[in-house]
C-alpha cells in the first residue's frame, strides 16, 4: 500500500468512525438533540481524536529520543511523573489555577523522563530489550511512590482518575486543555527531520551539524507537555504510544516527516475504536478506554515482540 | 556457618513475632492473643509461600531475577478467579466449599501457567530479556482482562473477587487460614522432599540429565507446587509484585549457597521477618496508613532495577 493511499484510507476511516461515535450512547438516535451533540458527544469525539493522535506522536518521538522501539511515555515514567506532579499540586497548592497545575505536572514529567534517559545512557547497547524492561520497572517505582503519598494523604480515589484513562467525563468546558496538547504535537512536526536524525544516534547527529542536546531536550519537553495534559484531562492510556508508531514504522519506515501524520491518524482511529467498543460492549454501561486498550495494546505488543520484522519499504 | 546464620534469622523472627503480638496492646489478652495470633499465622504462611515459590521458580528457570509474580502468576490467579465467577456465577463459586474453591482455582491456574510458561520456558534458545518482558506484558494483559471482566460482572458477585484483587496485610482472610495452612504445608513438604533434586536441576538441563534427573518432570512438579503456593498467598493477601524477589535476593546475600536445603529455609525466614517486622514497624511504631505492600514494592522494585543493571553490565 502506498503511503498516500494509506493516509487517505486512514482519514476516510477516521471520519466514518467519528460520525459513528457521535451516535453511540445511552440516549437513542431519535431523541438526539443538537445540544447533546454539542455539549457531550462532539467534545468526546474531539478529545479521543486529540488524545489518540498526540499520544501516538509523542510515543514516536520518545522512541527516536531513546533510540529504542519498545518505549513510550506512559510506561517509562513520564506519565507517572505527571501524576506525581498533579498530586503535589493538590497536596500543597489546591487553589492553584488549572494551568499552573498542568505546568508543574509537565515539569515533574520532564524530570522523570530526564531521569529515565540518564539511566538508559548507562545500559549496554547490545541488550535492546533491557531498555523497556528497566523503563517499566522505573515507571512502576514512581507509580508506587505516587500510591504511597496518595495513601498517606487519603487521595487514593483521586489518583485513580489520572491512573486510568477514560473519556466518559469529557464535556464541553472540561477538555479544552487538550487543544494545547494537539498544538504541541502539531508543532513537533516542524522539527520532524531533526528528530529523525536524533534517532540515528549522537555521533551521527553531531556529524550532520545538529545541536544534539538541544533537540533531545526539546523533544522531551514536547513529550512531557503532551503526556501531562493527557493525564490531567483524561488519565493514563498506556500502549497507544507504543503500538501505533511500531506498526507504522514496520510498514512505512522511520522518516518522521513522512510517517508522523499517518502515526497521528492511526493513533486517533485506534483509540476511537477502543472507545466505541468500550461504550458498546456493556451497553448501557461503559468500560474505560484504558482497560480496553490495555487488552488490545498488550496483544499487539506481544505480536510485535515475537513476529519477525519484515523490512520497511 | 549457614547453620549459625539460620539460627540468627530464627531468633530475629521470634523477636519480631513477639513484638507484633505484644506491642501497643490494649485490652484483654484473651482477645488480643487469638486476634493477633491469626494475623501472625497468616503473615508467616504468606511469607513462606511466596519465598518458596520464588526459589522454585528461579531454580527451574535457571535465573535469579525471575519470580512468579514478575512473570504475571498472581495476576493470572485473579484472572482465573474472575473467569470462574463470570462463567459459573458468584453465588456458585462462593457456595463451593473452600477446599474445592482452592483446588478449582489452583488446577485452572496450573493449566493456564503450563500452557503459557511451559511453552515459554521450554524454548531451547532462551532470550532472557524477551522472556521477562513477555512476562511483564502478560501481567498487564491479565490485569486488563481482569478489570475488563470485572466490569461485566454483576456488582453483587464482584465482592467474591474483590478481596483477592488488592494486596493488603492488615486485613487478611483469616477464615481461609486452616485450608491455606494445610495446602502450604503439603506444598512445603513436597518441596523439601525434592530439595536435593532441585540442587541437581539448578545445574542446568544437560548436567541434570547427565546426573540422571528428568528436567521436564522436575519442572512440571515444581510448577504444580508453585501454582498451589501462589493460589494460597494471593487468596490470603492479594498480589505482591516484588516481595519474592526482594527476600530471595536478600537470602542469597545472607546465606550464599546453591544448596536448597539451606536456601529454602533461609528465604522463608527472611521473608517472614520482612513481613512480620515490617508490619510491626508500620502498624505499631510509625502508625502509617500506607499498606506494607506498597513499601515492599517500592524497595523490591529498586532491588530489581539494580539486579538488572548489574546483571547486564557483566
Amino acid at each position: 500500500m502506498s503511503m498516500r493511499l494509506a493516509v487517505f484510507a486512514a482519514l476516510a476511516a477516521l471520519i466514518a468512525l467519528s460520525i459513528l461515535s457521535l451516535f453511540v450512547g445511552v440516549i437513542s438516535r431519535t431523541d438526539l438533540s443538537w445540544e447533546l451533540l454539542w455539549v457531550s458527544r462532539a467534545p468526546r469525539v474531539l478529545a479521543v481524536l486529540i488524545t489518540g493522535s498526540a499520544l501516538a506522536v509523542s510515543g514516536a518521538l520518545m522512541q527516536m529520543l531513546v533510540r529504542n522501539r519498545f518505549v513510550e511515555p506512559m510506561t517509562v515514567g513520564t506519565g507517572q511523573g505527571a501524576a506525581l506532579g498533579i498530586l503535589l499540586v493538590v497536596l500543597f497548592a489546591p487553589e492553584a489555577p488549572v494551568l499552573a497545575k498542568m505546568g508543574l505536572s509537565a515539569l515533574c514529567a520532564l524530570g522523570t523522563s530526564l531521569g529515565f534517559l540518564a539511566i538508559v545512557r548507562h545500559l549496554p547497547p547490545t541488550q535492546p530489550l533491557l531498555v523497556p524492561l528497566v523503563g517499566l520497572v522505573y515507571g512502576g517505582i514512581i507509580g508506587a511512590g505516587v500510591t504511597f503519598v496518595a495513601y498517606q494523604a487519603d487521595l487514593l480515589q483521586f489518583i485513580d482518575i489520572w491512573m486510568s484513562g477514560e473519556f466518559s467525563g469529557v464535556l464541553q468546558g472540561r477538555y479544552e486543555l487538550l487543544w494545547l496538547a494537539a498544538g504541541v504535537a502539531a508543532l513537533t512536526y516542524l522539527a520532524a527531520d531533526q528528530f529523525s536524525i536524533v534517532g540515528m544516534g549522537r555521533v551521527a547527529s553531531i556529524n550532520l551539524g545538529l545541536n544534539y542536546a538541544q533537540v533531545v531536550l526539546l523533544g522531551l519537553v514536547a513529550v512531557s507537555v503532551v503526556t501531562a495534559l493527557t493525564v490531567v484531562t483524561v488519565g493514563m492510556i498506556p500502549f497507544v504510544g507504543l503500538v501505533v508508531p511500531n506498526i507504522i514504522s514496520r510498514l512505512f519506515g522511520d522518516n518522521l516527516r513522512a510517517t508522523l501524520p499517518l502515526t497521528a491518524l492511526f493513533g486517533a482511529a485506534l483509540v476511537l475504536i477502543c472507545d466505541i467498543l468500550g461504550r458498546l460492549l456493556r451497553y448501557p454501561f461503559e468500560i474505560p478506554v484504558g482497560t480496553v486498550f490495555g487488552v488490545v495494546g498488550t496483544v499487539i505488543f506481544l505480536w510485535l515482540l515475537y513476529a519477525p520484522a519484515r523490512h520497511a519499504r | 556457618m549457614h547453620a549459625r546464620r539460620l539460627g540468627g534469622l530464627s531468633l530475629i523472627l521470634l523477636v519480631c513475632a513477639a513484638l507484633y503480638m505484644t506491642l501497643g496492646a490494649r485490652g484483654g489478652w484473651d482477645f488480643i492473643l487469638p486476634f493477633r495470633g491469626a494475623k501472625l499465622a497468616a503473615l508467616i504462611l504468606v511469607a513462606v509461600a511466596v519465598a518458596t515459590a520464588t526459589v522454585l521458580f528461579q531454580t527451574i528457570t535457571y535465573n535469579q531475577i525471575l519470580t512468579p509474580s514478575i512473570m504475571g502468576f498472581d495476576a493470572l490467579y485473579i484472572l482465573v478467579l474472575t473467569l470462574a465467577v463470570y462463567v459459573l456465577g458468584g453465588q456458585t463459586v462462593a457456595r463451593l466449599p473452600q477446599m474445592s474453591q482452592f483446588l478449582l482455582t489452583s488446577t485452572l491456574l496450573l493449566g493456564a501457567s503450563l500452557l503459557l510458561f511451559g511453552t515459554l520456558l521450554a524454548q531451547r534458545r532462551q532470550d532472557l530479556m524477551r522472556m521477562i518482558l513477555t512476562g511483564v506484558i502478560f501481567g498487564v494483559l491479565f490485569r486488563s482482562l481482569t478489570s475488563f471482566l470485572q466490569r461485566m460482572i454483576d456488582p453483587n458477585e464482584y465482592s467474591v473477587i474483590q478481596v483477592s484483587s488488592y494486596a493488603r496485610f492488615s486485613r487478611m482472610e483469616t477464615e481461609l487460614l486452616g485450608i491455606a495452612a494445610l495446602l502450604t504445608i503439603a506444598a512445603l513438604a513436597a518441596t523439601w522432599a525434592m530439595r536435593h533434586r532441585l540442587d541437581v536441576l539448578a545445574l542446568g538441563r544437560e548436567a541434570a540429565i547427565n546426573l540422571g534427573e528428568h528436567p521436564k518432570r522436575g519442572m512440571l512438579q515444581a510448577l504444580v507446587v508453585i501454582s498451589v503456593l501462589v493460589s494460597v498467598s494471593t487468596a490470603l493477601v492479594g498480589p505482591v509484585a516484588f516481595l519474592g524477589l526482594l527476600v530471595v535476593s536478600l537470602a542469597r546475600l545472607i546465606t550464599p549457597t546453591a544448596r536448597h536445603a539451606v536456601l529454602l529455609p533461609s528465604a522463608a525466614l527472611v521473608s517472614a521477618i520482612t513481613l512480620v517486622g515490617g508490619q510491626t514497624l508500620l502498624e505499631r511504631v510509625f502508625a502509617l496508613s500506607t499498606p506494607l505492600s506498597v513499601i515492599v514494592d517500592l524497595v523490591g522494585g529498586a532491588v530489581f532495577l539494580i539486579l538488572l543493571l548489574r546483571g547486564s553490565g557483566r
